[in-house]
């Protein structure tokens, strides 16, 4: 049988608000559809929540891919800056760079990477300060 | 349709054919094909917008007749807050509660005590069960809704029975007691505002079975009162409190339980808005979530007769007057009865969707086509196929149940390019 991939791509502005969650929303309605399993549907979601905030949040703008193959579902974020200093503090639940702007409108407490690596089976992160960050995060689906 | 497990159905002689319930549909359970509406099996969550909407009326819920009433010996009315919503100028409750038990009925038991018990339960609940949000188990829509759409949120659940379920086995108990009669002698009747609650006592999910003999619409119990005369003596007492009255609209629920953390949505969509939320888990420090399909409340339900906003401003009047009063959990158990709970039987089951293919890698490859077609078609959701949206449709053609040139504008294409083609064809005739 010949490899069978569902790729699905969102673009994620910086400072949309207006468009939060459209692609995460695109991202668990594709996944429901297929049938995968609804409990990884959810983890999924709210991982794709997270790192489409995140985008908005911290991020110059970048994307947000949906991979699904037979074996995983595999989430990309990929942004064009300004990366994380230090990857180790992002990922403690509670540290947050958000600034007041942001914090006042219930957003950037701190659990964004947190969550996600909380909710992903396998989970990466690579980041260049004033490059971007990389974060992959893979759910199996057996 | 499995009439047994869906109240909304379609009277194929006024359907003409328009677009207005497949718009409205929460669930896109709508399609209309060969010139008349249908309903898909396994997507409607009998919420009622159609009926609201068909501007034909052909869009119906099953219930049952009044008449029913005439298969039992001895007969019981169950009547919601939102019931006496409906009258205009009333002096007292005891009015209609009199005027009910002038249509044949032999007693009349108000829904709002079923209502006053499980709030005091559901207190208790919320002490016991360390889960956020909860979310309230009253609108018999939103429970199928999850059941269909978000089944991860099943233990989210209050399982417990629905207000009138409650109600119901009470008022038989009560009344094979008092009047020394054997129970299955007597029929008990849910006067009902919507589609959804007459599914529930059909299907009664997570229990063993329904307490209720009986749904009959608002709307026919209203018609059958407003053409009698106004009761002079009253003989039933109310027992309503401003509390259990307080269920017939958005809020009275959560305001009955004394929280002040929760959110009261209703409309169908709104739910499903903040269903997404709690799903995405950007919720968990919520307490309780009230959602009701109908605007309102169940002064809003497709089968009740007067303007919901009206309705609610008559029961906001009339609760004015009533005791300001909550049972505690203990008063709620011996109104229950040693053994008896509003606990469901069994848990809530999701109720999937049929999947694109059951295996994945198929339907993976089907999505692909899927996106591909939808990439093609207009994107402005006309309805003028038959599907809701452009992307419901490119799923109906893969599907195999619609066609590519069901979509106008593909079809318009079509015509010009074949006109085109001839055309060519015969100002160039290549063969002689």
């Amino acid at each position: 049988m010949d490899e069978v991939v569902l790729r699905k791509s969102y673009d994620v502005e910086a400072g949309d608000f207006e468009s939060a969650g459209d692609a995460s929303a695109g991202i668990k309605a594709t996944l429901k559809r297929l049938g995968v399993p609804t409990g990884i549907v959810r983890r999924v979601a709210i991982a794709a929540y997270e790192s489409e905030i995140n985008l908005i949040i911290h991020s110059m703008g970048g994307s947000l891919t949906l991979t699904v193959d037979g074996e995983s579902v595999c989430l990309v974020s990929d942004d064009r800056g300004p990366g994380i200093a230090s990857i180790e503090k992002a990922l403690q639940a509670g540290w947050s760079t958000a600034p007041d702007s942001v914090r006042s409108l219930g957003f950037g407490a701190g659990m964004g990477l947190p969550n996600m690596k909380k909710n992903a089976d396998e989970f990466q992160i690579d980041s260049t300060v004033n490059v971007g960050t990389h974060i992959v995060m893979r759910f199996h689906l057996s | 349709m499995n009439p047994r497990n869906y109240s909304v159905y379609l009277d194929k002689d006024r359907c003409n054919g328009c677009t207005h319930c497949l718009r409205v549909c929460p669930t896109e359970a709508i399609r209309v094909r060969h010139g008349h509406a249908s309903i898909l099996a396994g997507k409607c969550i009998d919420c009622g917008m159609c009926i609201r909407t068909c501007p034909y009326h052909a869009k119906k819920a099953r219930t049952d007749a009044l008449a029913r009433m005439e298969d039992f010996k001895y007969r019981i009315a169950l009547p919601g807050p939102e019931f006496f919503g409906q009258f205009a100028n009333l002096e007292s409750i005891e009015v209609v509660l009199e005027g009910i038990l002038e249509l044949g009925f032999d007693d009349v038991f108000e829904i709002t005590r079923g209502a006053d018990i499980l709030a005091a339960r559901q207190r208790e609940i919320l002490q016991s069960n360390p889960r956020r949000p909860l979310i309230s188990a009253a609108c018999p829509s939103v429970v199928r809704l999850i059941q269909k759409s978000f089944p991860e949120l099943l233990p989210n659940i209050i399982p417990v029975q629905p207000p009138e379920e409650v109600a119901a086995r009470l008022a038989r108990e009560q009344f094979a007691v008092r009047h020394q009669v054997r129970p299955e002698d007597i029929g008990v009747f849910l006067f009902t505002p919507c589609p959804s609650r007459r599914t529930h006592v059909v299907t009664h999910p997570g229990m063993e079975r329904s307490h209720i003999d009986g749904a009959i619409s608002i709307m026919e119990v209203y018609a059958a009162m407003s053409s009698r005369k106004h009761p002079a003596a009253t003989r039933a007492k109310s027992c309503a409190t401003l509390y259990g009255m307080g269920w017939g609209a958005i809020g009275g629920e959560s305001t009955a339980m004394g929280l002040n953390d929760y959110l009261a949505v209703d409309g169908i969509q709104d739910v499903i808005h903040v269903l997404e939320e709690i799903e995405n888990n950007n919720l968990t420090d919520l307490q309780f979530f009230e959602g009701m399909a109908c605007k309102g409340g169940c002064v809003g339900g497709s089968l009740v007769f007067e303007n919901p906003f009206v309705a609610k401003n008559r029961l906001r009047k009339m609760m004015e007057g009533m005791p300001r009063v909550r049972l505690d959990g203990e008063a709620a158990r011996v109104i229950l009865g040693e053994g008896n709970d509003v606990l469901l039987d069994n848990p809530l089951e999701p109720l999937p969707e049929p999947k694109l293919d059951e295996n994945l890698l198929v339907a993976m490859r089907k999505m692909e086509q899927i996106d591909q077609l939808a990439m093609k078609l207009p994107g402005l959701d006309c309805g003028s196929c038959g599907s809701p949206t452009c992307q419901c449709l490119a799923e109906d053609v893969i599907r195999g149940e619609a066609t590519e040139l069901d979509c106008i504008f593909r079809l318009k294409e079509y015509i010009s390019q074949s006109a085109r083609e001839l055309l060519d064809v015969s100002c160039n005739p290549e063969e002689e």
